[in-house]
């Protein structure tokens, strides 16, 4: 089971999914933390959710603040990169072209995009997560002592 | 609301009482806190969070004081720059160092050293960023 949630987790790097900054996450779980990755995962989940919530709010006003949604997009791309959520900050950094450059339709069809990624992400990971608990703790989990 | 790590104070073996570098992480986005935390617990620190620039300062009125202050940029309530201004004129003497996803923008960073920062750092705040300027820290 361990080889088949470190096939997973290979998978997510290589569909480029996942950048380094998540094995540097990895890097920081220890014994007394053992699900330090997943925790910080929630937590960008859940802050991301009301990011996406406040977007589609803006976006569904239709008056177009550029400056405000890429203020906005501005947190959500910090907050991706954060945890290695590479497609994701693609688009993040897609948007806010597409904001400085005044360009409606492309930020419209960019956030759906985004929330596709974000979307996909989330399950990917939930279910990585969810065998890496049931395969227990892993050698690379660990801190050397 | 800031919340506290860890206590700060472990005595060795010798007595001697060796003093753990006591850090204020301030930073709106949850799991970069939660991030910058365990950077910190795993160099051997311990931290308290704060959500704003406002809640840092609150912090330091009620007589809090740290090492290392690790400050974002953009935050609601108050945000980085005026946060880091409003510490100097308190005479906060900290390190602060910022902490921010401003690549490319020399002027914006710029500004944020002006109001006060010893350091600024890019985002992802990695283990390998912060050493170096604990080290440097530690060793004044």
């Amino acid at each position: 089971m361990q080889r088949q949630v470190a096939l997973i987790k290979q998978s997510l790097f290589d569909q480029g999914y996942l950048d380094e900054q998540f094995m540097e996450l990895e890097e920081l779980q220890d014994d007394a933390n053992p699900n330090f990755v997943e925790e910080v995962s929630a937590l960008y989940f859940k802050d991301s959710a009301r990011l996406i919530n406040n977007i589609d709010q803006a976006l569904e006003r239709g008056t177009f603040d550029f400056n405000r949604l890429d203020s906005y997009m501005h947190q959500f791309k910090g907050s991706s990169t954060s945890i290695g959520a590479s497609k994701v900050k693609a688009e993040c950094t897609t948007f806010r072209e597409y904001c400085r450059a005044g360009n409606a339709e492309g930020c419209l069809r960019t956030f759906q995009q985004l929330k596709k990624e974000h979307s996909t992400l989330r399950k990917k990971l939930e279910h990585y997560f969810q065998l890496a608990r049931q395969a227990g703790p892993k050698e690379t989990a660990r801190r050397p002592k | 609301m800031a919340t506290k790590s860890t206590g700060g104070i472990e005595k060795t073996k010798s007595t001697e009482v060796k003093k753990k570098l006591n850090v204020l992480i301030v930073d709106d986005d949850p799991s970069i806190r939660r991030i910058h935390e365990m950077i910190i617990k795993t160099i051997g620190g311990i931290s308290q969070t704060a959500k704003n620039g406002e809640e840092a300062v609150i912090l330091h009125l009620g007589g809090a004081s740290f090492d290392l202050i690790l400050m974002d940029k953009e935050m609601p309530e108050r945000d980085g720059v005026s946060t880091t201004k409003k510490l100097r004129e308190m005479k906060v003497t900290s390190m602060i160092v910022g902490v921010t996803s401003l690549a490319g923008q020399e002027e914006e960073r710029k500004a944020f050293m002006e109001a006060g920062l010893n350091h600024c750092l890019e985002k992802p705040l990695t283990k390998d960023k912060i050493l170096p300027l604990i080290r440097n820290l530690l060793g004044a």
